[in-house]
């Protein structure tokens, strides 16, 4: 009876801060395609910026997160570690899809090509695979051993990536250097407070999106671990 | 009473080098029991053998270089031909402790599960750089290469490429091993992994190959990510093995 009080409360809470993190996103989408002005050189393209940037904001620090959480469950060995860890690793991969997708498409027109194998892109692509390997993971491991190794291989992940980055940066040199667009300084004040709009909007978001998907997690692990008691109990009857 | 609590430092003195001892024993041991299942069987050698030699052969087909073009990007094909032949040796060998619940008995057994590791690492090691010694002649007479200097550079590439890609792929097997359809999962998780040492083993050998530049920066890469991976999967082989 209790639990199902803090339950609703919870609900409240949440519904509230999904209400909050709607209208940040209307703002924020007010601000970056309506508010701030159109770039000389690149005209509304450059828009994708003010997506691209705080998504990719979101995805790293999803990672971060998983990390930590795949530490403390390791540590700890407490399931709410784990289910922090999934929904960070889950919400990560949808937050790195947006920046691989609308990289290359602002890319095409501004540097004429899709793709360079630079290292920021590529340890953000290679970022991406480990971390859909770790759900596939998930997806095939046995329920009781899922939280060990997923753990175990975001560590692997996050000692890989620093490896990724200097092997890209030493052995890859020979490709072209994307020169990044506005150089330093020159960002009109509206364009940066359109970011920073949906900088919050983003980071809101996807701090909305982790904790439903924890809760999410919560209640299935809650329900195995019934289904697992009442076959005790049957097994004992 | 006295005589006991003697004999308890004595036993507590004796523990570090005991299990240090215990450590390389078993280390062997395993080794030993793998290397004579292999040498009795042939099962890996044989699946990797033919499989990286029909790589070769499609490889050439496939792409029908001059000798200028077969010097830059052999580098590249070697060792993807190992890196996916290699994952046949990996998936094998750990599959056979299942048979008759060995790996239920080892993880009771108390002895170091670094040892086990540490076998199958070695164990893999020996069978890759075995096929490598066999299939990397015949890329050079598939692709008409002459590898004119630094055939010792070489060497070293191949040493510390095919251990970097054994002791993630041991560990990984390993860790697959818990999964269902676990075959399939290992390249999932290896490969991803592996890429930084990939890219590193490329560069090196085509340096080598091209002689246009020098491997070492390739070399001290592959040095440093031996050293950490085979230090992480040490430090988590354990938690692995007892994951239930």
């Amino acid at each position: 009876m209790s639990s199902g009080l803090a339950f609703s409360r919870m609900n409240n809470k949440l519904v509230f801060f999904s209400a909050l993190v709607l209208m940040l996103l209307v703002y924020g989408f007010r601000q970056a395609i309506f508010i701030a002005p159109t770039e000389l050189t690149m005209g509304n393209i450059q828009r994708i910026f003010y997506y691209h940037v705080p998504s990719a904001f979101v995805a790293f620090t999803c990672f971060f997160a998983n990390l930590i959480a795949s530490l403390w469950y390791l540590k700890s060995r407490r399931l709410s570690a784990d289910a922090w860890a999934l929904a960070t690793a889950e919400v990560g991969v949808i937050f790195c899809t947006i920046v691989l997708v609308t990289g290359p498409l602002w890319a095409r027109p501004v540097w004429g090509i899709w793709w360079t194998w630079d290292a920021r892109l590529t340890s953000t692509l290679l970022l991406w695979l480990i971390y859909v390997s770790y759900l596939l993971l998930r997806r095939f491991s046995t329920s009781g051993q899922t939280p060990v190794l997923a753990a175990v291989l975001a560590i692997f992940g996050s000692v890989d990536v620093v490896f990724v980055y200097m092997s890209i940066r030493w052995f890859r040199t020979q490709h072209p250097q994307p020169v990044m667009g506005p150089g330093g300084g020159g960002l009109d004040p509206r364009m940066g407070y359109a970011l920073l709009a949906n900088f919050i909007a983003f980071a809101a978001y996807g701090a909305l999106l982790v904790t439903l998907r924890r809760n999410l997690e919560l209640r299935r692990q809650r329900i195995e671990e019934r289904h697992a008691m009442g076959a005790l109990a049957g097994a004992s009857r | 009473m006295m005589e006991h609590a003697g004999e308890k430092t004595v036993a507590m003195q004796l523990r570090p080098a005991s299990s240090s001892a215990s450590l390389v024993r078993t280390t062997i041991s395993t080794l030993g029991k793998d290397l004579r299942l292999e040498w009795r069987s042939k099962d890996a050698l044989n699946a990797m053998l033919f499989f990286a030699l029909l790589v070769v052969v499609i490889f050439s087909f496939a792409f029908e270089p001059t000798a200028e073009e077969a010097r830059r990007i052999t580098g590249g094909l070697v060792w993807v031909a190992f890196l996916f032949s290699s994952t046949m040796a990996l998936n094998q060998s750990w599959a056979r402790e299942l048979r008759h619940q060995s790996l239920d008995a080892f993880r009771i057994s108390g002895a170091p599960a670094d040892a086990l590791f540490l076998g199958k690492a070695i164990g893999n090691f020996i069978f890759v750089a075995l096929l490598e010694a066999i299939v990397a002649p015949l890329f050079v007479v598939f692709f008409n290469l002459t590898i004119a200097q630094g055939a010792g550079a070489l060497l070293w590439v191949f040493v510390l490429g095919t251990w970097a890609l054994v002791v993630n792929g041991a560990f990984f097997a390993a860790l697959s091993l818990r999964t269902r359809s676990r075959e399939l999962m290992l390249p999932l998780l290896l490969f991803p992994i592996s890429i930084p040492a990939l890219l590193a083993m490329v560069s090196a050998t085509s340096a080598i190959l091209t002689g246009e530049d020098s491997p070492t920066l390739g070399l001290q890469f592959l040095a440093v990510y031996d050293i950490v991976f085979t230090t992480v999967c040490l430090s988590l082989f354990e938690t692995v093995l007892h994951a239930e």
